[in-house]
């Protein structure tokens, strides 16, 4: 693909519009109507644009929805990200919108779905929310990094943030472990 | 903007989002702690720091690596209360409890604080020095990056309140580096960073003959906790993580899911899971760069630069350093502790340390 990546992000802003299938069925332990809550809120709110690898269908670049929230590919090793001129260009995403390189460094979406090993299968409803409120991981790691737009979820109610969490965990799991991400100093010592 | 510009900012992009969206200060909020550092009651005489002789001074056997900052604590149990030990790892403290931490790099740069209000509720705070000493006035919410140099390049953050809370917060007791095995008589001698105990300080027998501690379930006076170890240097090694990593990496905490539990109990427990057998030959989520897909070993024995424990002590990069806050620079005297332990274990090697009371 030779889309560029605004080009990525406005037909994600797009197709998420088209994005309709509500949740799977709930767990009998969790409240429907909760888990469609949150599925609707991670339907709107643009998880898929980033945490769903992109390919490219019949009609362009789509999110893969096989692999679901499952984060950047493990199978997927990326090379240096390009070296931008001085400017106001700053911002690079790999084709899959699964990996983003900027000033912060290189950052690689998580896997949200309930994998126990690789994705937030062993995450409590309480590190879910932590993580968003204080945009750390679980709240007490490392700070998350952009894109992610935490500084605005921060603001969803509990209840919303549990809805999200509900039906995150009744997803499909897959097991994808997410590099970790890359400082600057990295880049330029070549670490991978 | 310019890439080189961005680049130096490293980080701030979070920073900003967190200053822009913190709550504002809310000055003499009736609320919320003093203004003024001496309107806590930490002075008997502010003008010459004088402590008042009601606050207890302590000192951790294992004190939290802040940089090399040198650092003083006072605690104030209110007249006629005591710290109620029944269970000895959630220590129940009065109502009216109040815990002062002094970090000094060269001057006095700030003072932490922490006021328990009512059963539920703790109030944190941390004040912040003019540059001649003789102020400390409450730090904004949001707390003040690279406010005081540490070393040339490094400059220590005043913490926001939500920092503090990331710590104290969700702990079996707020009050962290005082405990039974942090106040015992019996102090380690190779922990790093130890400080002298001088005579005004308060230990953990000098508090229980003072009757401000109660209902202990054992006799730490002639018995005091220690931990179990097979060498002088693993002793101190789990007592150094303890101090530094168990506040977070514990069963009470949100992060117990994580699996890796660096907090040693008060005393030995024959029912309690060793704690080092979670790190030891545990895998973590965690991939050290350029190692292939799979995880790593969070402590693989004999081999320090293995293990994940170390390679994020020894990182400062803030996407993988631990702690993940508090600290700028690398621990070198704690870092070469671990790695002399790692390195001195052999392959069937299971750490089964707990704290016990020395016969």
């Amino acid at each position: 693909m030779n889309a560029s990546p605004m080009k990525h992000v406005l037909g994600g802003l797009l197709i998420l519009s088209f994005l309709g299938a509500v949740a799977s069925a709930a767990e009998p332990s969790r409240p429907p109507d909760r888990v469609a809550r949150g599925a609707y809120l991670v339907q709107t709110m643009a998880c898929n644009d980033c945490h769903t690898p992109w390919k490219m269908g019949k009609e362009g670049p789509e999110p893969d929805m096989t692999r679901m929230l499952s984060g950047h590919p493990e199978g997927m090793p990326l090379p240096p990200p390009p070296k931008l001129v001085d400017g106001p260009w700053g911002i690079v995403a790999s084709v899959t919108m699964t990996a983003w390189s900027g000033p912060w460094g290189v950052s690689f979406t998580r896997n949200l779905t309930p994998d126990p090993e690789t994705g937030i299968g062993k995450w409590t409803e309480q590190n879910f929310i932590d993580s968003i409120r204080n945009g750390k991981i679980m709240g007490k790691g490392r700070p998350l990094l952009p894109p992610m737009p935490w500084p605005m979820y921060r603001s969803l109610t509990d209840e919303d943030l549990k809805a999200m969490y509900a039906y995150l965990k009744t997803i499909q799991p897959v097991r994808n472990r997410v590099p970790e991400p890359l400082a600057p100093e990295d880049l330029r010592a070549g670490a991978r | 903007m310019e890439r080189g510009t961005w680049e130096g900012s490293r980080g701030g992009i979070v920073a900003i989002a967190i200053a822009v969206l913190a709550p504002p200060v809310a000055h003499a909020d009736p609320d919320s702690p003093p203004v003024h550092l001496a309107d806590t009651g930490l002075y008997s005489d502010p003008a010459s720091h004088r402590v008042d002789a009601r606050n207890l001074h302590y000192s951790p056997q294992y004190p939290l690596w802040s940089d090399g900052a040198v650092k003083s604590r006072w605690i104030f149990l209110p007249a006629g209360k005591a710290i109620d030990a029944s269970d000895p790892d959630l220590w129940d403290f009065p109502v009216g409890t109040k815990v002062w931490k002094e970090f000094v790099f060269g001057r006095r740069v700030e003072t932490r604080y922490m006021e328990k209000v009512s059963e539920q509720e703790w109030r944190l705070a941390t004040y912040v020095w003019n540059d001649d000493e003789t102020d400390a006035i409450r730090a904004p919410d949001e707390g003040i990056r690279n406010h005081a140099e540490i070393v040339p390049g490094k400059r220590h953050d005043i913490p926001g309140i939500a920092d503090c809370a990331s710590c104290h917060e969700g702990q079996r007791s707020q009050v962290l580096g005082f405990s039974a095995l942090q106040l015992s008589r019996d102090r380690d001698p190779g922990a790093p960073h130890a400080e002298a105990v001088t005579p005004d300080m308060v230990d953990l027998t000098t508090l229980i003959e003072r009757k401000r501690i109660a209902s202990q379930p054992r006799d730490w006076v002639s018995h005091p906790p220690r931990i179990a170890a097979k060498s002088p240097v693993e002793r101190s090694a789990l007592g150094y993580l303890h101090a530094n990593c168990g506040s977070c990496h514990d069963r009470s905490t949100s992060l117990a899911s994580i699996g890796m539990l660096l907090r040693q109990p008060a005393s030995a427990d024959e029912s309690q899971e060793p704690v080092g057998t979670t790190a030891v030959h545990q895998k973590g989520k965690f991939q050290i760069p350029g190692d292939a897909p799979g995880g790593a070993f969070r402590i693989e024995p004999g081999d320090p630069a293995r293990s994940t424990v170390v390679f994020r002590m020894a990182s400062r990069n803030p996407m993988r350093q631990m702690p993940p806050l508090g600290t700028k620079v690398v621990d070198a005297e704690g870092l070469d502790l671990i790695r002399r332990w790692i390195s001195g274990m052999g392959s069937d090697v299971r750490v089964t340390a707990h704290a016990e009371e020395k016969p």
